[in-house]
């Protein structure tokens, strides 16, 4: 499971000692984020983000937990439960501020994770499976997030409720009986309310527990690098304690103070206004928009606006759903024999110039109102979003020639490998 | 003494297919704690189905006698808003003015209305696109190209029949069930 040079755990202590005897926990901390467990030494601060979406997610749970001993789930009084967690529980209004900035910085960590990626093709053998959880972990986050989002039962919560739910509704057949199931009603009310508030508060631990088989799965061929080339030696490895305990530390830090710069300074700023508006089923808001994390699939969603053979809702719906399961694919679409971009002139100049600058704009014409021009820059960059990986990648990732690759990580941060390891002795004796 | 272990022998006799009688107890004993747990997957998925409370609302009664031509009122059936107008002479001859077969869902006035009350439409106020509720049912809200609904979300626009003129709904605003007696609106 690690390298055969891994330090091994020898407790000092006679209470460790039993312990070790007992139950072997501390070993698993030791051998998982401890100095028993070597991780190659020129990680660059993309490798924080996976520290940094643990941390989130445990920041989540911490304060999801609190709103709840103070939020009812109730169609009458939910929206009055939030303002009074705002005005009279104490602290409440840092809890729930914290909470809601904490899901957006939750996902800004998790698109950086999942970005850094592409760019290094870490789904690539042997770290597939890693991948596929992460995917899986990210659809968790996606649920998660939208029924958070309709607890506070306001405007957006209750017409993101209705637009969601609505997409079940294009699937043949069973759409519209699937839709009264979900919602339990014929639109959504006190039983699609609860229901939200009893599996938002249950899916973040079965995110938790997929964390930990993606955390299982990663220390099994260990990280991947910006070289991508595997480990070979022992000097291409550092403990990650003290090391990567003090890296993730500071990148901790600072992501520390840029969240609660908007958590005390700018607590609404990722929010909508009408979500201070208590949700009326009688009354639409005039521009609906999910959260900002969700742009992407809803431009994509809502750029189908002609019916060819299926009607336009489903195609949109099925195309929404497909942007994501695609990267499922992406180890087997992927055919080159390097990782990381570093390497792959081609890829990169597709990856800086298409893959980035077009999830940019499906960005910003998720959040802009459904109207020309951007109904028809939605579906230019859609179809150049599904082009990048059904057909860009695999070519590209098969004609292309990889720039020649450094022998070891060693020889990638130190020179020459005799360099490395004999410093000047090394010049003498060439 | 009982022997205790005395049957051991006895289990292992093979028949003459060659099938033990434990094979069959194991078969037997799985398979049925496997239906046991499927037929526990009933309640707990149906629970989510509407409750007895939520379908006993399915109904809604409303006063039509003091709604005049040109009138509307926006009422309340299954938690969703409905749309009950009845048509001005100008707004039925418009809707019935229209190629049919021109229209993405095909429909006549006639056919979204009951016989004998041509001039009463009643639809669901949800656009059949993403669900919002189009405008056009209050006084001075925008009608749309068409003289009917217009939802403001993603441009729906609906004709006086209340059906899908331009945007990218699919479908005409849903006529729900509805029976008329005297002059009480029976929805549902």
């Amino acid at each position: 499971m690690s390298f055969p040079w891994a330090k091994d755990y020898q407790p000092q202590n006679p209470l460790m000692r039993f312990l070790d005897e007992k139950l072997p926990l501390p070993r698993l901390v030791y051998n998982a984020v401890g100095a028993g467990y070597p991780v190659p030494r020129n990680l660059s601060y993309f490798w924080n983000f996976g520290v940094l979406a643990g941390f989130f997610l445990v920041l989540q749970i911490v304060t999801g937990v609190v709103l709840a001993m103070h939020y009812a789930p109730n169609t009458l009084v939910a929206f009055g439960s939030v303002e009074h967690i705002m005005r009279d529980v104490n602290w409440g209004w840092l809890m729930r501020y914290t909470h809601a900035n904490g899901a957006s910085f939750f996902f800004i960590v998790i698109y950086i994770h999942i970005f850094r990626g592409f760019f290094y093709a870490s789904y690539k053998p042997p770290r597939e499976m890693i991948w596929l959880l992460g995917v899986v972990i990210f659809l968790l986050m996606m649920a998660t997030a939208f029924m958070g989002y309709v607890l506070p039962w306001g405007q957006m919560s209750f017409w993101g409720a209705q637009v969601i739910t609505g997409l079940f509704e294009a699937i043949p057949l069973v759409g519209p009986g699937l839709k009264t199931w979900l919602l339990g009603g014929f639109a959504p009310d006190n039983a699609a309310l609860n229901r939200f508030f009893s599996l938002h508060y249950l899916l973040p631990f079965v995110i938790a527990g997929a964390v930990i088989l993606h955390i299982w799965a990663l220390h099994i061929p260990g990280s991947s690098n910006p070289t991508g080339v595997e480990v070979k030696q022992e000097s291409d490895t550092v403990p990650f304690h003290p090391y990567y305990t003090a890296k993730d530390g500071f990148g901790l830090g600072v992501a520390l103070i840029i969240f609660f710069a908007f958590v005390f300074f700018m607590p609404n700023m990722l929010g909508h206004p009408d979500n201070y508006i208590e949700a009326n089923p009688l009354s639409t808001p005039a521009h609906i928009v999910p959260e900002w994390y969700f742009y992407p699939f809803y431009a994509i969603l809502r750029a189908f606006t002609f019916d060819f053979i299926l009607p336009a809702k489903l195609w949109g719906v099925l195309a929404m759903f497909s942007a994501i399961l695609v990267w499922f694919f992406l180890p087997w679409l992927d055919k080159s024999p390097v990782r990381s971009g570093h390497y792959r002139p081609l890829f990169r100049k597709f990856f800086w110039f298409g893959l980035i600058p077009c999830m940019a704009v499906l960005f910003y014409c998720g959040g802009a109102p459904a109207e020309e021009p951007y109904v028809m820059i939605s579906q230019i960059a859609t179809a150049y979003y599904f082009l990048h990986f059904l057909v860009i990648l695999p070519i590209v990732s098969s004609i292309e020639r990889p720039d020649p690759l450094p022998f070891s990580i060693t020889e990638a941060v130190l020179g020459s490998d005799d360099n490395a390891v004999l410093g000047d002795k090394a010049q003498a004796t060439a | 003494m009982a022997t205790t272990t005395g049957n051991a022998e006895v289990a292992d006799v093979t028949g003459e297919d060659g099938v033990r009688r434990r094979d069959f107890i194991e078969i037997a004993a799985v398979s049925a704690a496997g239906v046991g747990a499927l037929a526990t997957l009933v309640p707990l998925v149906t629970q989510m189905a509407p409750s007895a409370d939520v379908l006993a609302e399915s109904t809604t009664e409303l006063d039509i006698s003091a709604l005049d031509v040109g009138q509307s009122i926006k009422a309340v059936f299954r938690k969703q808003p409905v749309f009950v107008r009845r048509l001005t002479p100008a707004e039925i001859t418009a809707a019935n003015d229209v190629d049919v077969d021109s229209l993405r869902d095909p429909q006549t006035l006639a056919e979204r209305t009951l016989p004998g009350h041509e001039e009463l439409l009643v639809v669901m106020g949800v656009c059949t696109h993403l669900g919002c509720v189009p405008l056009g049912a209050a006084e001075g809200e925008n009608k749309g190209e068409f003289g009917g609904y217009f939802c403001p979300c993603h441009g729906s626009h609906y004709d006086t029949a209340a059906r899908i003129r331009k945007g990218p709904a699919p479908k005409n605003l849903q006529v729900p069930e509805y029976s008329i007696s005297d002059t009480t609106l029976v929805i549902g």
